[in-house]
């Protein structure tokens, strides 16, 4: 048995011994925490903050509408749902921790909403927007079907709220809308603000579920996901074989479609370089560790690649209409190209860049076999 | 060697410790993995959740059985305790084989060169006397207790773990790992937070350190282990090695079964001396075992059969890695031959894969949303393995053949990097999967690598 204490005892000095090599301050090392304080201090937080805003107001727009449906208050309260859901596209992307938990994105962006939902819980009431079954009838789709089409013209929406034998129904379910959706931001933030900054930066080791793995992986699956595929693939009817004309974000605005994408592509572009919410300041992101890993492996320049692909499926977006619907049934291929300029950015993130940065897709034992 | 030499040699008697010891850590560890398998919620998370598993050619028909499955895991947990204590030893681990086995045919998104070691060792204990000492089976019957077992059932052990280190070593000598130091050159900077080495791991002269002594090793532990004089300074380095393995990468129990597996090349000195204080802390008597008698198979056709199952064994054992040999082409592009060959370790494959699903009938043509029949892990391990790219081609179709499409034609937009390469298409579009039947020939519906990689 002593023979073993001492082989014990050799192994750990062994062990320890490796720390003893010509180490010393190594200016090439990167530092991977900076990119997670840039992520939540810069980007993340401050998206949470300014969309807590837009909800704020928007669920005021909806009361003061609520409480006088004139077509003033239902201007006001289009433009306020414009502004958040323009914001939100800043924090889709994030479905961790409290968000996870929550199922945000779920509960605030499911489209095609369900109409027929929507009516059935007007007039029956009693719902529980706390179901995962009524995510589709809550959220900004839902809003948007409530603000824009519940008639043809804006008369016969204003009536719903006024004439209408639900009215009061109808009312209701708008400011209840609203409501959770102020209240469901605010949880993600005070639980960002309150402590979960912290962990998410401290979580800096590497592994499935350390910080920076769960985020780029959080993120190419919304980039894939949901912008890729929600917003353009789908109803481009890349998944159906025919267009889906009626499956296009914000489609009862007939209009604020592409505002949303662009939103969107931006706020993805961005987070890829890391650059300030609502500014210019550029700070570490996945562009600054690539060419850290690069420079070590003398390989392709991955991030001038991935933001030159970011740049063309942008070009290529200019030149859809403001409407997607309409887009869809007047020449679909305009949409496919832009699909197809988003797509080639997926095999560039997806493969390229995971591979760059070894970045676990979950956490089961395996290795590179 | 003449055959007379073989004959003694076979004829030879070693000390049964150290099969016993090894019995009991194997069942030991084995009963361990299993509980971690379950604590970490793998068996719903692996072999429930999803919806469609990945097969092994041939073995189609093996799939898990809903709620049923943990069952299979209840089954193959009970079976390890029961080959430690060695009670029922011979039915416990042909039920320990059988039922871990199924397990890892079940889905081959999570095959790992160690999940097959398990089997195949199992398969092995199947015909070895590990219970003829220190076993319950040897404390109530008479007849199969015994002190001595014969010396090749214990070297058929070493066999197998020096086959394994020797040819992972083998495996080793090529241009990307001895000259690229890839793929550690990839996961090692990614390791930055293991606290002393993460610096040292961003060094490029550390992941070549890495791939060359990792080399030697596999090459040389086999033999330095076997030799008296290097001995305890290859368990040092067995435990240096594996602890190190564990510490990098995701590879779970792996590290310390091999550790605890490489103490069957020690003396039986020391397996007794281990089992002395075993048999203290449980207050049972060890001398009890020590019989002086010499295991004998119950009849003599038995040990024949199993020592006939063991040749053929090994020397299936020797040629299988080599079959990729049979293939043109680049073994790390194609993977025909990849697999139980011990090739641990060697790449890092990224790959994407994008279904066209085409109803030749009207010409409409839509994508497939993987992440409606895959998860995520599946979904990785299918977009760069082309078996497993063919098969799911295969699911789409029938998939669709029942939504209506009545011959449905699948192409595959796929791209895979290799070993830090850019990535590049890699199944060739233009062809209609659905006309290809999965078999053991030639895939000549990859395109082809564009690069080479020099060795063996």
């Amino acid at each position: 048995m002593k023979k073993y204490a001492i082989l014990l005892l050799t192994v750990f000095f062994l062990w320890s011994c490796t720390n003893n090599g010509p180490s010393g301050p190594n200016p090439d090392d990167f530092d991977r925490e900076a990119i997670l304080v840039n992520w939540a201090d810069n980007i993340i937080i401050p998206s949470f903050t300014d969309l807590s805003e837009a909800t704020d107001q928007l669920h005021t727009s909806a009361e003061t509408f609520s409480a006088s449906p004139t077509q003033q208050n239902l201007n006001t309260l289009r433009n306020s749902w414009e502004n958040t859901y323009l914001a939100f596209q800043h924090v889709s992307m994030f479905e961790m921790g409290e968000a996870m938990q929550l199922r945000f994105r779920d509960n605030l962006n499911i489209y095609p909403t369900d109409t027929t939902e929507i009516k059935q819980n007007v007039s029956e009431g009693g719902y529980d927007l706390t179901l995962p079954s009524l995510n589709d009838s809550q959220g900004f789709p839902a809003l948007d079907y409530l603000i824009h089409g519940l008639g043809d013209n804006d008369i016969e929406i204003l009536s719903y709220y006024t004439t209408n034998i639900d009215a009061q129904n109808y009312r209701t379910y708008l400011t209840d809308l609203t409501l959770r959706i102020d209240t469901l931001t605010d949880q993600v933030l005070n639980s960002w603000t309150s402590g979960y900054r912290d962990e998410f930066v401290s979580n800096s080791g590497n592994g499935a579920n350390s910080s920076l793995d769960m985020m780029v992986n959080d993120y190419i699956y919304y980039y894939e996901k949901h912008l890729r595929a929600g917003k353009i693939g789908i109803p481009a009817g890349v998944f159906s074989g025919s267009p889906l004309s009626s499956h296009v974000e914000a489609y009862y605005s007939e209009g604020f479609s592409k505002a949303l994408f662009n939103e969107a592509l931006s706020a993805s572009i961005n987070f890829f370089n890391g650059t300030h919410f609502e500014g210019e300041a550029d700070g570490q992101s996945l562009d600054d560790y690539l060419d850290y890993l690069n420079t070590m492996k003398d390989g392709a320049d991955l991030t001038s690649i991935i933001n030159s692909q970011f740049q063309d499926a942008k070009n290529e977006a200019q030149t859809l209409n403001d409407n997607f619907a309409v887009q869809v049934e007047s020449d679909n291929s305009l949409m496919l190209s832009t699909y197809d300029e988003l797509q080639r950015n997926v095999v560039n993130l997806k493969v390229d860049m995971l591979q760059a940065l070894n970045i676990n897709v979950d956490y089961v034992d395996a290795d590179g076999d | 060697m003449n055959n007379s030499s073989i004959r003694t040699y076979f004829s030879g008697t070693k000390n049964a410790a150290p099969l016993a010891v090894f019995r009991i850590q194997f069942g030991i560890l084995m009963f361990w993995s299993i509980i971690r398998f379950a604590a970490n919620g793998w068996i719903s998370k692996l072999y429930i959740e999803p919806q469609f598993f990945f097969s092994y050619y041939g073995f189609e028909w093996v799939q898990p059985l809903g709620e049923w499955t943990y069952l299979i895991f209840i089954i193959c947990g009970l079976a390890s305790l029961f080959v430690a204590i060695g009670f029922k030893y011979r039915w416990a681990i042909i039920i320990f084989f059988l039922s871990f086995t199924y397990i890892e045919l079940m889905d081959k998104t999570t095959y790992l060169n160690h999940y097959y070691f398990i089997s195949i060792l199992s398969f092995l204990m199947i015909f070895l006397p590990a219970h003829c000492y220190f076993s319950v089976d040897a404390w109530q019957d008479e007849k199969i207790r015994s002190q001595k077992v014969p010396s090749w059932t214990i070297d058929s052990i070493k066999l197998l773990l020096g086959i394994v280190y020797f040819y992972a070593g083998l495996a080793k000598l090529n241009s990307d790992w001895l000259f690229e130091a890839m793929p550690l050159q990839i996961w090692l900077p990614a390791k930055y937070s293991i606290p002393l080495l993460g610096d040292l791991l961003q060094q490029t002269w550390m992941h070549y350190i890495f791939a060359w002594s990792g080399a030697i090793y596999d090459l040389s532990i086999p033999f330095l282990l076997l030799y008296k004089r290097t001995k305890p300074f290859a368990f040092i380095l067995v435990v240096v090695f594996h602890v190190m393995t564990r510490v990098l990468f995701p590879i779970g129990m792996f590290p310390y079964i091999m550790i605890a597996s490489a103490l069957i090349f020690f003396d039986s000195a020391l397996h007794n001396k281990i089992l002395e204080k075993l048999s203290e802390w449980l207050r049972i008597s060890k001398s009890y075992f020590d019989n002086g008698a010499v295991y004998e198979f119950p009849k003599t056709w038995l040990r024949n059969a199993s020592m006939g199952i063991i040749s053929a064994f090994f020397i299936l054992q020797l040629l299988i890695p080599f079959r990729y040999l049979l293939y043109p082409g680049e073994l790390f592009w194609t993977e025909e031959g990849y697999r139980f060959s011990w090739r641990v370790m060697l790449m890092e494959k990224a790959g994407y894969a994008n279904f066209k699903v085409v109803d030749p009938e009207n010409d409409q043509r839509f994508y497939v949303d993987n992440t409606q029949f895959l998860t995520r892990f599946q979904e990785k391990q299918m977009s760069s393995q082309p078996d497993f790219i063919l098969e799911y081609a295969h699911f789409l179709e029938d998939h669709y053949q029942e939504q209506g499409i009545k011959d449905p034609e699948i192409y595959a937009e796929s791209y895979v990097a290799l070993n830090g390469r850019r990535s590049q298409p890699y199944v060739d579009p233009n062809v209609d999967l659905t006309e290809i039947e999965p078999s053991f020939k030639h895939r000549t519906w990859l395109l082809p690598f564009d690069d080479e990689i020099k060795g063996l």
